[in-house]
């Protein structure tokens, strides 16, 4: 079993590590360092933090296992009615670079029904190798046949990593997948690297609502694999000339039954714009009032835009949930959010905090939304979005 | 219908703040609570109960103060309550930690339904609903915000998608994870804050779920976390003033180039 030790010689009650602690678990007593292990989670964030080398985390690693047969890194391509998703473009993007610092294979997985078009595609974003499966079951996502497909792919080809969108798709599939082939898994990253010295994927990730940051390895386990948010790494660039190797495979018709079944796929009339996809939100809130939304609704549209909301306006019933911003409803990350009568409550920044600009319009000039915005207008929003919106539509001639 | 809801304690969001001089997180006093997504997950719970018919058993894994959790989903309804609590689980990924519960979950035996919120607000990674069906091997469906119709042997369920929900059906026992629009949870009853004042959680260690100890906490979790550090806090910026017209020019014209 791992454990932790404070090493009393070396300990010089200097408190760096209490300070380091994400859970409050460390206090002094005698001027030493006392862990409480009811509290710790054996996160190591206090060795780190400590200059005295004076705390140590013991753990069984187990035999070393054999790694290097493991190589190249994958990444799961979404595609939605045969169209491939921006965010697995994004991956390309990131998953060429980390190729390049192993020098190893970029390879594109896609599965669904009728995709013969998505290799031209895939090979121009930058994919040196394509695997593809290509069967009826695989149209739409279901759980049970993309999960036993990605098993097998990964268990026959051993890639180093797997990246994915950490989209509703990707993270209820890779989540499974991992569990089958006892793998690392990292949630939600948005920065990815490689320690060549150990040929590990590093990780780093927000964690307590974007409050703290962590950076995360898989040191003895393969593949290494990561779901990434959207709208944070750079696509790849379109190269028409590139050409890929595909492979195509098949499988026994068993690896393609699904428990569950997929009745009906509705797409909800009037969200124009996917929200997590989107490069300009217009968002409004309690201070728009039920009527003031058609303001925020013309804005997004001359801007061509989403619309978003905080949760007190999906509360009221002035909008559906699926445009809810914050911790319990999306996390957002476009080029421009225009935050609207909206307060900024911690839980509604922690869904937008990381968007490029933000523009806050409030009554009240102390509204914590001003303490994170690029640029603030003081003032009653359903006044300023009429001439906003006029002010655009000059600019951009419309 | 047993029904079995599992539930994490987190620190309150609200109350997490940064200390302006050193940099880091501030704890001191900071509350701990059920989870938000997980309040939907007791609520559903509840209310396929009350439909139904059966008991409702609430589960999570933590140190010994997560005990306090269990109480407050009693006092929202569910009848049973079970904490697994042991230092092995100490440094749980969340392969662990789904290992973890779906051991506590087979010794809990007869299931047909069991409700996760679709994740937690401190680790936000949404991996163990699915790592524990996964663990089951049982059918999962995730971002749950409807349960249309639910009988012995199945259920036809909302899945939220980025564009809208697809309609989905799943064969019992199965997993379901759950968004807010699924429901608005009640408050407790005045009966239910007895019964939680009263309630007996079970608490069973790594050895009760028959759990293999190469599989638990820090040992059993692939992942590392070798550095945890605070990111640059966001300052605020320009505050525009003037007349309303000249300032929405003002600002149409800052931003031309993000719009164009």
């Amino acid at each position: 079993m791992a454990s932790i030790t404070i090493l009393l010689d070396k300990c010089t009650g200097c408190m760096l590590c209490v300070k380091a602690c994400p859970f409050g678990a460390i206090h002094m007593a005698n001027k030493k360092a006392v862990i409480d292990m009811a509290k710790c989670t054996l996160c190591g964030a206090c060795v780190e933090a400590c200059k005295f080398s004076a705390i140590e985390i013991r753990r069984d690693a187990g035999p070393k296992k054999d790694l290097t047969a493991y190589k190249d890194i994958w990444v799961f391509c979404e595609q939605k009615k045969g169209a491939i998703q921006s965010i697995s473009f994004e991956l390309l993007g990131e998953g060429r670079k980390l190729a390049d610092k192993l020098g190893v294979k970029l390879c594109a997985v896609i599965l669904g029904s009728g995709i013969d078009d998505a290799a031209a595609e895939l090979a121009s974003r930058g994919a040196d190798k394509i695997y593809m499966v290509d069967h009826p079951a695989l149209k739409s996502y279901q759980d049970d046949p993309y999960t036993e497909v990605l098993v097998r792919l990964a268990e026959e080809y051993k890639p180093e990593a797997i990246l994915c969108g950490a989209t509703t798709i990707g993270r209820s599939l890779v989540s499974r997948v991992a569990i089958k082939i006892d793998a690392g898994l990292t949630a939600d990253c948005t920065e990815l690297d490689i320690d060549l010295k150990e040929r590990l994927l590093l990780q780093t990730r927000p964690a307590f609502g974007g409050n703290i940051m962590a950076t995360i390895v898989t040191p003895n386990h393969r593949p290494q694999m990561a779901t990434v948010r959207h709208k944070v790494m750079k696509e790849a660039e379109i190269d028409a000339t590139r050409k890929a190797e595909v492979i195509k495979k098949t499988y026994p018709g068993e690896v393609f039954n699904s428990r569950t079944k997929l009745l009906n796929i509705v797409e909800e009339i009037g969200e124009t714009v996917n929200l997590s996809e989107a490069d300009i939100i217009i968002s409004g809130g309690r201070g728009m009032g039920k009527e003031g939304f058609a303001l925020v609704n013309e804005l997004a549209k001359v801007l061509g835009g989403a619309v978003g909301a905080s949760r007190s306006a999906v509360d009221a019933d002035w909008i559906p949930y699926s445009h809810q911003v914050g911790q319990t409803g999306k996390t957002v990350v476009p080029k421009l959010y225009i935050a609207c009568g909206i307060s900024g409550q911690i839980q509604h920044l922690i869904g937008m905090q990381s968007s490029k600009v933000i523009v806050a319009i409030n009554k009240d000039p102390d509204a914590p939304i001003f303490k994170i915005a690029t640029y603030g207008i003081v003032g009653d929003a359903t006044e300023i979005l009429p001439a906003l919106t006029r002010a655009f539509r000059l600019v951009l001639n419309k | 219908m047993n029904i079995i809801v599992c539930i994490k304690q987190v620190p309150n969001t609200t109350d997490v703040r940064i200390d302006p001089v050193t940099n880091t997180l501030i704890r001191d006093g900071v509350e701990s609570v059920i989870n938000p997504f997980d309040a939907y997950a007791i609520e559903e719970a509840v209310r396929l109960k009350e439909r139904c018919g059966g008991k409702v058993t609430v589960l999570t894994m933590g140190p010994p103060q997560a005990e306090n959790a269990l109480r407050e989903a009693i006092s929202l309804g569910c009848d049973e309550a079970v904490l697994v609590s042991d230092r092995k689980f100490a440094g749980s990924d969340t392969w662990a930690t789904s290992y973890t519960l779906a051991a506590a979950i087979r010794k809990i035996g007869d299931y047909d339904i069991i409700l996760c919120g679709k994740q937690a607000s401190d680790g936000d990674t949404a991996q163990v609903g699915p790592g524990i069906s996964a663990h089951l091997d049982i059918p999962q469906v995730t971002y749950v915000k409807k349960i249309e119709e639910i009988s012995a042997e199945k259920a036809a369920v909302e899945r939220m998608t980025e564009e809208g929900y697809d309609v989905v059906e799943t064969p019992l026992p199965c997993l379901l994870t759950v968004v807010k629009e699924i429901n608005t949870p009640r408050m407790p009853s005045l009966k239910g804050l007895m019964r939680a004042k009263s309630a007996k959680p079970f608490k069973w260690t790594a050895d009760d779920i028959e759990a293999d100890p190469a599989a638990l906490g820090l040992d059993g979790s692939p992942t590392r976390v070798i550095k945890i550090f605070t990111p640059v806090q966001r300052k605020g910026g320009e505050i525009l003033k003037g007349d309303t017209g000249d300032i929405s020019k003002e600002l149409a014209e800052l931003l031309k180039d993000m719009v164009i």
